[in-house]
């Protein structure tokens, strides 16, 4: 009797202490599902979801505050990621977040910007180069084309350029072939 | 010399006509100089060579146009003497028709020769030559069109040079004739590669369909103990890397690793002899030899200059032979449409075949897909293409990554088997660029995301900064001295108010 008391006792106290020993060894630092999101969205920091960044996005989803068709830079593709990620139905976009543009970066007409600086300090990339009373340009790698620099132009310097197909950048295309042409050749 | 026998047979392959005969029965040929050259700033694989020449500025044949940006990259010498007409956006042969920077050289005519510095291999360091390739502008002429110079210069111990004279793929005759032509400079070339591999012994690994190359790099070998020659079958792709090291070795080189770490290392025959010409020659990397061939009516090898028109070719070889026909780069198993003859002759351009509809077109329908598993057993890299094909097809990128994807050569065996006529190559290489794009992709995404959390830490330290400093400035006066201050302001308030009446008194007196 008293052996298997001690027995189950010792147990308890063994498996206690893994148990308690692990909470505080492994003890994972913040969410990691926010990390997950994270990685998904496409780091435009463009504020279309409603959200001050794809960060607060993130944390949002995983709260369940947001829903998951919030992020147009996305598209289609990172909703369905999304979804599949945090095991729920995909569902279109949503529109009143924006449309899908294709991939664009912010191009400063140099000759008309008066150097006001207002667009370096919304840049969430520090992707414009500048300072005060001198012309800005923008660092072409680093723009991630979120638009947030246009609004607070002045005289209206910067635009939106999509960027063009080039030998670079050229993908291999989904194989097509002519219906028409098909259907002769089997009916023959 | 020897002549090994003994061969490893790879899996799969396949064994077509090789209708190499057409274009072998002419020796190499030479076009007259073209009104202009257009050489693209990227024939390589790596970074964009960097101009270094100024428009309207006069070259002199072998004088360097651009030079390699970094490491991996690859210089651009001029291929004759002449003007430097323009830099502009021009047609390349790429399989997007798209354009790209090219350099327009208009020939003077007179062709002469910049100052040659041949290199005395013998007697300077190893390093110090391979150095002096890396300006060469020499690339991998097989196609593959890598930077030579990366490839003389690694760590790993090398102890066999393989020499890549297989070129399996049908139609394709250059490398062929090279070594019918070149013998002699092809086989000093093997001499100063094996010396700046620091290797000890040299296979020449060649097709059983080139029996007078054979015979004449063979007597030419007779005295060199370290070189041999080793007769591969016919059998595509035979050519390939590391179907060849195994077809000749009998080892099979392990997924993501190097032949070098095997020791070996090998290089194409062309590759060889412009090693040979730098080197002894103190030629750059300037011309090549092509074979134009199919439907021409004087199928022909030609060595050209980079830049040379590839229409001048055509009308060389006997013109096209149908108005609306096109044209392939590279063999008919790899190779890919050309968007125009209007292109230059690269660094890449072994062959152009004037092509069968049929070798353009899939004009057979295309059917399901009947899981009959023929392709895998023509993959001569013992992949699954008919899964590759499923998931490629339904954009499940992940799945086919894990089934090896980025493993496929694109040799072509699979689509050539198959009895549904699916292209399979085609999906093979959507899925790959897919995922390298989205690769890219991913890549952006994280400098965005690192530079956008620097900012905001920024912006914090900012503002805890000046709130420090606020917080400073508060501190350091005290209430004393602050109520000093304000009654000095009060007396001197008061001060005026008192003046501006009296003021005010005196103006009402007068």
């Amino acid at each position: 009797m008293l052996t298997s008391v001690l027995v189950v006792l010792f147990l308890a106290l063994l498996i206690g202490s893994i148990l308690g020993f692990s909470s505080i060894k492994f003890k994972v630092d913040g969410d990691p599902i926010i990390d997950k999101i994270d990685s998904i969205l496409p780091q435009t920091q463009c504020g279309q979801c409603s959200y001050p960044g794809c960060k607060p996005y993130a944390t949002a989803i995983a709260k369940g505050e947001a829903d998951i068709n919030q992020c147009p830079p996305g598209g289609e593709d990172g909703v369905r990621k999304l979804a599949e990620l945090m095991g729920v139905e995909y569902k279109p976009l949503n529109e009143e977040h924006g449309a899908i543009k294709p991939k664009s970066i912010a191009v400063i007409d140099e000759d008309t910007c008066i150097g006001c600086t207002l667009c370096i300090q919304a840049c969430p990339v520090d992707a414009i180069l500048g300072s005060a009373k001198h012309m800005h340009t923008i660092i072409e790698k680093e723009c991630t084309g979120c638009e947030l620099c246009l609004p607070p132009c002045p005289v209206d310097c910067i635009d939106m350029i999509a960027i063009q197909e080039n030998t670079e950048n050229w993908k291999w295309k989904y194989p097509v072939f002519n219906i028409k042409n098909q259907k002769q050749r089997v009916s023959h | 010399m020897n002549i090994i026998d003994t061969i490893f047979k790879f899996n799969g392959g396949i064994k077509a006509d090789t209708k190499k005969s057409v274009s072998t029965v002419r020796p190499i040929k030479k076009i007259k100089m073209p009104k202009q050259l257009i050489l693209p700033l990227r024939q390589h694989v790596g970074k964009v060579a960097k101009l270094k020449v100024n428009i309207g500025e006069k070259v002199l044949k072998g004088q360097l146009l651009a030079e390699a940006d970094g490491n991996v990259s690859a210089a651009i010498h001029a291929p004759t003497s002449g003007t430097v007409a323009s830099l502009e956006k021009q047609l390349i042969p790429h399989p997007s028709g798209l354009p790209d920077y090219c350099v327009t050289l208009i020939p003077d005519g007179k062709d002469t020769w910049i100052e040659k510095k041949p290199i005395n291999w013998k007697k300077i360091d190893r390093k110090e030559t391979i150095k002096k390739i890396s300006e060469s502008g020499i690339v991998g002429l097989g196609g593959a069109t890598f930077p030579t110079h990366l490839k003389l210069n690694n760590n790993n111990e090398v102890k066999t040079l393989i020499v890549n004279a297989a070129e399996c793929e049908p139609y394709i005759t250059c490398d062929d004739m090279l070594m019918r032509e070149k013998s002699a400079e092809l086989v000093e070339g093997i001499r100063l590669a094996l010396h700046l591999l620091g290797a000890q012994n040299a296979i020449i690994g060649i097709e059983d369909n080139k029996p007078e190359a054979i015979e004449k790099l063979a007597l030419l070998i007779k005295n060199d103990a370290n070189i041999s020659i080793k007769i591969v079958p016919t059998i595509y792709p035979s050519g390939d890397a590391k179907r060849l090291i195994y077809l000749i070795t009998g080892i099979q080189i392990a997924k993501g690793k190097r032949s070098t770490e095997y020791g070996m290392q090998m290089f194409n025959v062309a590759t060889i002899v412009a090693l040979y010409k730098f080197i002894h020659c103190g030629e750059p990397s300037i011309t090549r030899i092509i074979t134009i061939t199919g439907k021409v009516r004087t199928p022909n090898n030609y060595e050209v200059l980079f830049g040379t028109p590839l229409s001048d070719l055509i009308i060389d070889a006997g013109g096209k032979a149908s108005k609306n026909g096109s044209f392939i780069m590279g063999g008919p198993m790899m190779g890919y449409k050309l968007p125009s003859v209007n292109v230059p002759v690269t660094k890449a351009m072994n062959c152009v075949i004037d092509a069968e509809p049929e070798m353009i077109e899939n004009n057979n329908p295309v059917l399901p897909c009947i899981r009959c598993a023929k392709c895998a057993e023509a993959c001569p890299v013992n992949l699954q293409p008919q899964e590759l094909f499923w998931f490629s097809q339904s954009n499940q990128f992940e799945k086919a990554e894990n089934y090896n994807l980025f493993d496929c050569i694109e040799c072509g065996c699979c689509s050539y088997v198959c009895p549904s006529n699916i292209p399979l190559v085609q999906y093979y290489r959507y899925a790959k660029s897919e995922i390298i794009s989205d690769r890219y992709a991913k890549e952006e995404a994280d400098i965005a995301r690192e530079r956008n959390d620097f900012r905001l830490e920024r912006l914090q330290r900012e503002k805890e900064e000046r709130a420090k400093k606020i917080a400073e400035r508060k501190a350091n006066t005290s209430s004393d001295e602050k109520s000093k201050v304000i009654d000095e302001k009060r007396k001197a308030i008061t001060e005026a108010l008192e003046r501006v009446k009296q003021e005010g008194v005196s103006e009402k007196n007068d």
